[in-house]
């Protein structure tokens, strides 16, 4: 290290820290002070910290480069730059509140955190078997509009980092119709604390149906588009075919499940091979590609969006059957007493509970106080029921000790596990791969830090 | 319910209160003949005792969701609104209620869960292991093998390879911390499936507090390599032969584990309009 260097105070090293090297701290300014800098260096070896904030990295994934010339030599994640502590947090609140808190995880399918931590909290309650019909065809039907908005942002924002930007704007535009369809059912375009233990916070709205049915309209128009602009594309094709390479025998070792496991042609989805909220009653196929690269994962998603689709169409004909049919289970000591209504001044408690609770019956109104206060409690055990969600497995552990609230709920997040693929699909290729296979893995990383 | 199982609860329970007696405060001891009279009290409502039977209120504390069949208490209950001493003019802060865990389960278990303790079962007595497995317990359509820490690295080698088991995939490990389980306060729970069978089973590992040791699953199952990183990180189980065992959320010097129970959530308490509303971990609450 050259005097001149050491003098200069670097931010994020302490004295002894770099004890090799020269340290360039790159933050925006003209690249010719730095090649100009390199340029007597005979040194081909170096290390490159990208991240956390770089537009290319998924939100805020810190990656440790060792490079060769362009050669990726050694590739590292760096990762808890969002850590939240929401597994801790969520020893502090009612089985019911917990799932306000889970939905904030992975931010980009939040109704799969919602309903595998539903799931295991009705498994340990014992009453999988009594939750009403309707509210798990309103589960599917928000969970498939959800793995299409989750796939588009995959698909879009991988565009975007390869410089595809049609890609990316049609791709959020799409996703805008789903976020309407989201907040039109459930209030809210994300976080939505919907998927409750027991069923679903709240019916559907009226019109729903129909603005379903003109959403799948629209997609069949639209999805085409995708595939015009990037199947056949000799660019996009080159930047993605062959990149990220990780076959079977390394995604089982690396734990790796969802569209990448799917990309080396096996066909696991946990919503044929072990249904839950009524998935075997619905007719789809399950995407595989045989390629294990990148652009397998590409057409993979895009196919998933088609049978995505139809899952849609198939839970808005059997809504259309099921009208005025409830949507939470009919144990009153588990279902939320109060009703949402629609009044002069928007979204709020239904007028008539109000009036039956503070005016007819003081019953009712312990009632409601006990269970909106102490909530229910829900008998010792543990469960783990994994869904499949756009990333793959993802499951609540759910421990309970009996007491009204989770004694512990740890999620074993697909985001999480799959970015440990990152090394072994990087290394050995070009610093520009290391890019396209990230994106193909698609980390959402408030799901990977939780 | 039988007389038999009951007892086991009370006899354990009432040994659980003079254990944490020991070390904790005098309050328990005061407690402890309180805490009898209510299980007395909760077998004669049950009906197996002499008592007058009479139907028990669904949700109140005493009478948590009846467990089946054996049952393996954790620590007890005290109270119901989270306070003692004078704020509490309710009576309902003197109940003691056991926490009661599913107990180990009897053979046969059931479907496929035979098939796969018996596999088990023959690997580790081809190679004299027999007591590696502790105790299976069966709860709500779901298996759980609880294993001696040492032998965790075999057990789960065999888990992988065995033809007739063959759980090619691990979902991970997530730690759990039971202060009240003396002597074996922290668990690592695995969650293991088969793809070939399409099954699905957990390992559970408990270890002491004061030795928190697990052996590594990296070499076995590479996906573990983050996970047993996380664990360490949260609830400070040190997993040997770790390849590099370092925090992987909490910055690198970060005091503790946050996720024990004894890891206060932090938080500082929120004024408003005159009031203070302490935050989550101090506020009255159910328990």
């Amino acid at each position: 290290m050259s005097s001149d260097t050491s003098q200069q105070q670097d931010l994020y090293a302490a004295p002894g820290e770099t004890s090799q090297g020269r340290v360039f701290t790159v933050t925006g300014q003209d690249w010719d002070s730095i090649t100009q800098s390199i340029g007597e260096s005979a040194e081909e070896r170096v290390v490159v910290n990208m991240g956390p904030q770089h537009p290319s990295t998924h939100g805020v994934l810190r990656l440790i480069l060792e490079l060769e010339g362009e050669t990726v030599t050694e590739a590292r994640c760096g990762i808890g730059y969002l850590h939240t502590g929401i597994e801790k947090n969520m020893e502090y609140r009612s089985w019911v509140q917990g799932t306000t808190f889970c939905t904030r995880m992975d931010y980009l399918s939040p109704f799969y955190n919602e309903a595998t931590y539903a799931l295991g909290v009705e498994r340990l309650l014992d009453i999988e078997d009594d939750i009403p019909e309707k509210a798990q065809v309103m589960r599917v039907l928000l969970m498939e509009l959800n793995r299409i908005s989750s796939h588009l942002v995959a698909i879009a924002t991988g565009g975007m980092e390869i410089g595809a930007l049609t890609v990316m704007t049609i791709g959020f535009r799409e996703r805008e119709l789903v976020l309407d369809l989201f907040e039109l059912i459930t209030g809210l375009r994300m976080n939505h604390a919907f998927i409750r233990p027991g069923g679903v916070a709240q019916d559907l709205p009226p019109g729903a149906l129909d603005e379903i049915r003109d959403f799948t309209a629209l997609m069949k128009k639209r999805l085409p588009e995708y595939a015009a602009l990037c199947n056949a594309n000799p660019i996009f094709k080159g930047r993605l075919e062959g990149v990220g390479h990780l076959d079977l025998a390394g995604c089982l070792a690396l734990g790796i499940t969802g569209p990448v496991l799917r990309s080396t042609g096996y066909a696991w989805d946990l919503r044929k091979t072990q249904p839950y909220c009524g998935y075997e009653d619905y007719d789809f196929e399950v995407q595989t590609w045989d390629t294990s690269d990148s652009y397998g994962r590409f057409r993979i998603r895009l196919n998933e969006m088609w049978e995505s689709l139809k899952i849609v169409e198939q839970c808005a004909d059997r809504l259309a059957g099921l009208e005025g049919a409830p949507v939470m289970v009919a144990d009153k000591k588990i279902a939320w007493p109060s009703q949402l209504a629609i009044g002069s001044d928007g979204m709020g408690n239904s007028l008539d509970h109000i009036r039956h609770i503070m005016g007819e019956s003081m019953e009712a109104l312990i009632h409601h106080f006990k269970l909106v206060t102490e909530g229910f409690r829900v008998p010792a055990g543990q469960a783990y029921v994994p869904v499949e969600s756009p990333r793959g497995e993802l499951g609540a552990h759910v421990v309970s000790d009996g007491g009204t609230r989770p004694f512990r709920a740890h999620f074993r997040d697909p985001s999480f596990t799959n970015l440990q693929a990152t090394s072994v699909m990087s290394e050995g290729g070009m610093v520009a791969d290391v890019i396209v296979a990230i994106a193909s893995i698609d980390p959402v990383m408030g799901g990977v830090d939780r | 319910m039988t007389d038999k199982p009951d007892e086991k609860v009370d006899e354990k329970a009432a040994g659980q209160a003079k254990d944490e007696s020991d070390d904790k405060t005098d309050a328990n001891k005061a407690a402890r003949p309180a805490e009898e009279r209510n299980l007395e009290a909760a077998k004669d409502a049950t009906g197996t005792g002499s008592g007058v039977e009479q139907p028990a209120p669904e949700q109140s504390p005493e009478n948590v969701p009846a467990p089946t069949g054996e049952v393996r208490a954790v620590g007890v209950r005290h109270g119901m609104f989270g306070t003692s001493g004078t704020g509490d003019t309710s009576g309902y802060g003197g109940l003691v209620a056991a926490k009661i865990f599913p107990a180990p389960s009897q053979k046969p278990y059931g479907g496929w869960f035979d098939e796969v303790s018996g596999a088990l079962e023959a690997r580790l007595e081809a190679t004299e292991l027999t007591s590696a497995v502790e105790s299976v317990v069966v709860h709500r359509g779901e298996i759980t093998f609880h294993v001696r820490r040492e032998d965790l690295p075999f057990v789960a080698q065999m888990l992988r390879d065995d033809e007739a088991l063959r759980f090619e995939l691990c979902s991970g490990v997530s730690g759990v911390h039971y202060p009240d389980d003396t002597g074996r306060e922290l668990h690592a729970v695995y969650h293991f499936t088969s793809m070939t069978h399409n099954r699905r089973i957990r390992v559970e590992v408990s270890v002491p507090d004061s030795d928190p040791h697990v052996p590594s699953l990296v070499s076995i199952y590479p996906t573990l390599d983050w996970h047993e990183r996380e664990t360490y990180d949260m609830f400070g189980l040190i997993f040997d032969g770790h390849p590099a065992l370092t925090r992987v959320l909490m910055p690198d010097d970060w005091p503790g584990h946050p996720q024990r129970k004894d890891y206060p959530l932090g938080g500082i308490p929120v004024e408003y309009k005159g009031g203070s509303i302490p935050p989550p971990d101090q506020r009255r609450s159910y328990n």
